[in-house]
């Protein structure tokens, strides 16, 4: 054994549950190669999101009260989706529900499934063979607030090194990694804004495709489920543009056993 | 429902040439605020230092008006309160007629566009001309602005030059920027010389001497408050600062921020009217103290009005600032418009933003823009009955394992048919410009209990 059994409860979010299994499976292959001991729990459901963007505080509230109840002996939580975590990291506070120690401390010990490999464990190279072009895009709730990346808004007195995202593909062999022009532009998704303002958000889906088309990848890869499949559904609405692959499933390719 | 930021509506940008055009007309000025606040090491440093200044003033805005009004009345200027718009209007009104003022000029104002004064004159037969060149471009279309640093950004060099044919005259299918601007001020240099009054905005009012400060790129404020005898400039309560050693720090981002420039081309500081001519500063709350008062939203009067929230808006430069529907378009136009908008569709703006954080992370005085849309979505003015029982039925089967799992057995067995476009398809809005992914299969619950199953 390379390192210590590590114990993590899997957070598989509701839409990922059921419109993208293969990311499920892929975040869980990946865990179980580094060593860890991974624990799901099938009753598992929504951390409150989409409630919480659109204000439904009440809903919201009930929805993180049983988030909280069924991950509460996990010591870390691991998510493939970063939006799912920044929820329940930032914005589980915002809510009302006087989190007391145990619950505050399960909030700060959720992780998007690259940060913790390589914030928790260390772990940047897997093992992971990708032989393609792949082009990142960077979501915007993993990038401003897990801080997955380096905001192009920032300003950095040092050069700061790679972000978690960028260090984990960096060292899949075989891939080659590109960046689409303001490689940090929103895709448009945003939860309900992508139904309540349908237009302005296929525009925006519209000039991320575009802009990943113009890189040539093959496919494009991040941290997020949800921006994945808007741009999905925009670039088959198009006919354009790489084929989205979640970094999970990049991260499971070619690994051993 | 409302037509905001719709495509049924006739105020979003159109697709096409005008969309690409705009989005990179105002990404450039995204770039160059880059560039521009990359040369400065200490500039995160920078901007928290500007937040805490803003901060501390607006904890103590009473002491630090009432300070400003003795200062600038010391120095000879006469300092009139506006509780809102309206009455901003009527005293505006009031100091010109009593002076028999027929002809007005005025710099870029943010603050009388939001109090509707041109429009108020205009039909009380004053002669109003803007003198900012994108200002007399919308007000020769008559529109309102729809940025509130470069206000014409949404029209083309071709919609300029045949706009100015038809109002001064010029050759037509000039589109040239050099030689139209020169029309322009050809046009304006007489309007300056027979005004009789100038108004000006202000960018920011110190306390510590009562004087105000007007930043402009064009230098047309300086003639507008130069010539006429009578200077009249409007700001709301909230733009005053303590010291003129504070102004350094502001006037190191606001223009850096705003269009990559170290400083605006004129800086100008206004203490007291010029010899034999008068200067009244009218202080506007027109919402401004409700705000102050709620302390969830107070931070978002900490805003400079640099416009980079605006310029890095995905959002903005794919609607364009009309769509908006306010003076003041982008995340700061709808974070302020559900607590000074007159409008009931100025509650629903904080849904339209996607919350990527880039204004926030743009923003020269640090306000949490997007952690603000959040808090306003949370007082649920723009939810109607329909919707919130939607979402308590959406919570209640997202809640329970067993229902969502029934549900996504019931979507994935109607998938091909969801698919679809066709009238009556609950996710026809989706299907506006997207497809759905392909069918998912299994849920992850299934499949992982096979895959475990399998192996004990």
């Amino acid at each position: 054994m390379r390192e210590p059994v590590v114990d993590v409860a899997l957070f598989i979010p509701c839409y990922v549950d059921q419109l993208a299994p293969s990311v499920g499976l892929a975040a869980l292959r990946v865990l179980e190669h580094v060593g860890c001991r991974v624990h799901y729990d099938p009753r598992q459901t929504c951390c409150g999101q989409p409630f919480i963007n659109t204000g439904a505080t009440r809903e919201a509230a009930r929805l993180a009260r049983a988030h909280l109840a069924l991950f509460e002996k996990a010591d870390a939580v691991v998510c493939p989706s970063a939006s799912c975590v920044s929820t329940v990291r930032h914005r589980y506070a915002e809510l009302g529900l006087e989190l007391g120690p145990d619950a505050q401390r399960l909030c700060a010990r959720t992780f998007e499934l690259g940060e913790f490999l390589v914030r928790e464990l260390d772990r940047s190279e897997l093992g992971s063979r990708f032989p393609h072009r792949v082009a990142l895009l960077q979501s915007c709730h993993g990038l401003r607030e897990l801080e997955l990346g380096h905001p192009s808004e920032r300003v950095y007195a040092t050069r700061p090194e790679p972000g978690v995202t960028e260090r984990l593909l960096r060292a899949v062999e075989g891939l080659e990694l590109v960046w689409p022009e303001r490689p940090d532009e929103c895709c448009g998704f945003g939860g309900a804004f992508s139904v309540k303002f349908p237009e302005v958000s296929t525009r925006m889906g519209r000039d991320r495709v575009r802009a990943l088309a113009a890189t040539e990848a093959e496919y494009v890869t991040g941290s997020d489920v949800s921006c994945l499949l808007h741009l999905d559904g925009v670039a088959r609405r198009e006919g354009l543009g790489p084929r989205p692959i979640h970094l999970a499933e990049i991260l499971a390719s070619g690994l051993d056993g | 429902m409302s037509e905001l930021l719709d495509a049924r509506a006739a105020t979003l940008l159109p697709d096409g040439e005008p969309l690409r055009r705009h989005d990179a007309a105002v990404f450039d000025l995204r770039r160059r605020r880059d560039a521009a606040v990359a040369a400065l090491p200490d500039f995160e440093a920078l901007r928290t230092h500007a937040q805490a200044i803003k901060t501390h003033t607006l904890d103590y805005l009473d002491a630090y008006l009432e300070r400003f009004e003795s200062q600038a009345a010391a120095a000879g200027a006469v300092v009139h309160w506006a509780e809102d718009g309206a009455a901003h209007n009527d005293i505006v009104h009031g100091l010109l007629r009593e002076r028999g003022v027929r002809r007005v000029v005025k710099s870029k104002s943010m603050l009388t566009e939001e109090c509707g004064l041109n429009p108020y004159l205009e039909a009380r037969d004053l002669e109003v001309v803007d003198t900012d060149l994108g200002e007399r471009i919308v007000q020769l279309g008559q529109e309102l602005p729809s940025h509130i640093v470069v206000p014409a950004v949404h029209r083309s060099r071709a919609e300029i030059g045949e706009l100015f044919h038809v109002h001064m005259q010029t050759p037509s299918g000039e589109s040239d920027p050099v030689r139209l601007t020169e029309y322009a001020r050809r046009d304006l240099r007489p309007r300056f010389l027979a005004a009789e009054a100038g108004i000006t905005g202000v960018n920011f009012a110190i306390a510590e001497t009562g004087t105000i400060v007007v930043c402009t790129n064009e230098g047309n404020a300086d003639l507008g408050m130069s010539l006429p005898p009578l200077h009249i400039a409007s700001m709301g309560i909230e733009k005053v600062i303590p010291t003129l050693a504070d102004l350094a720090t502001f006037l190191r981002l606001l223009a850096r921020s705003a269009t990559g420039q170290p400083i605006t081309a004129y800086t100008s500081l206004v203490t007291g009217p010029r010899a034999g001519g008068e200067l009244h500063i009218v202080l506007v709350d027109n919402g401004r103290s409700r705000l102050l008062a709620n302390s969830t939203h107070r931070s978002s009067l900490a805003c400079i009005r640099c416009g980079a929230c605006l310029n890095t808006c995905p959002v903005y430069r794919r609607a364009g600032g009309h769509a908006y529907g306010q003076a003041v378009a982008g995340p700061i136009g709808a974070v302020l418009a559900p607590a000074l908008s007159s409008q009931a569709e100025g509650r629903r703006l904080p849904l339209a933003s996607t919350l990527c954080g880039s204004c926030s992370a743009v923003c020269p005085v640090r306000i949490d823009l997007h952690g603000q849309l959040l808090a306003w979505r949370r007082t649920r003015a723009h939810a109607g009955a329909g919707e919130r029982v939607l979402q308590r039925a959406a919570a209640v089967v997202l809640g329970r394992a067993a229902l969502l799992r029934a549900a996504g057995a019931l979507v994935r067995l109607c998938w091909p048919l969801l698919a679809r476009r066709w009238p009556g398809n609950p996710l026809g809005v989706w299907l506006l410009g997207r497809q759905l992914p392909a069918h998912p299969g299994a849920s992850f619950a299934t499949r992982y209990r096979r895959l475990k199953g399998s192996k004990r």
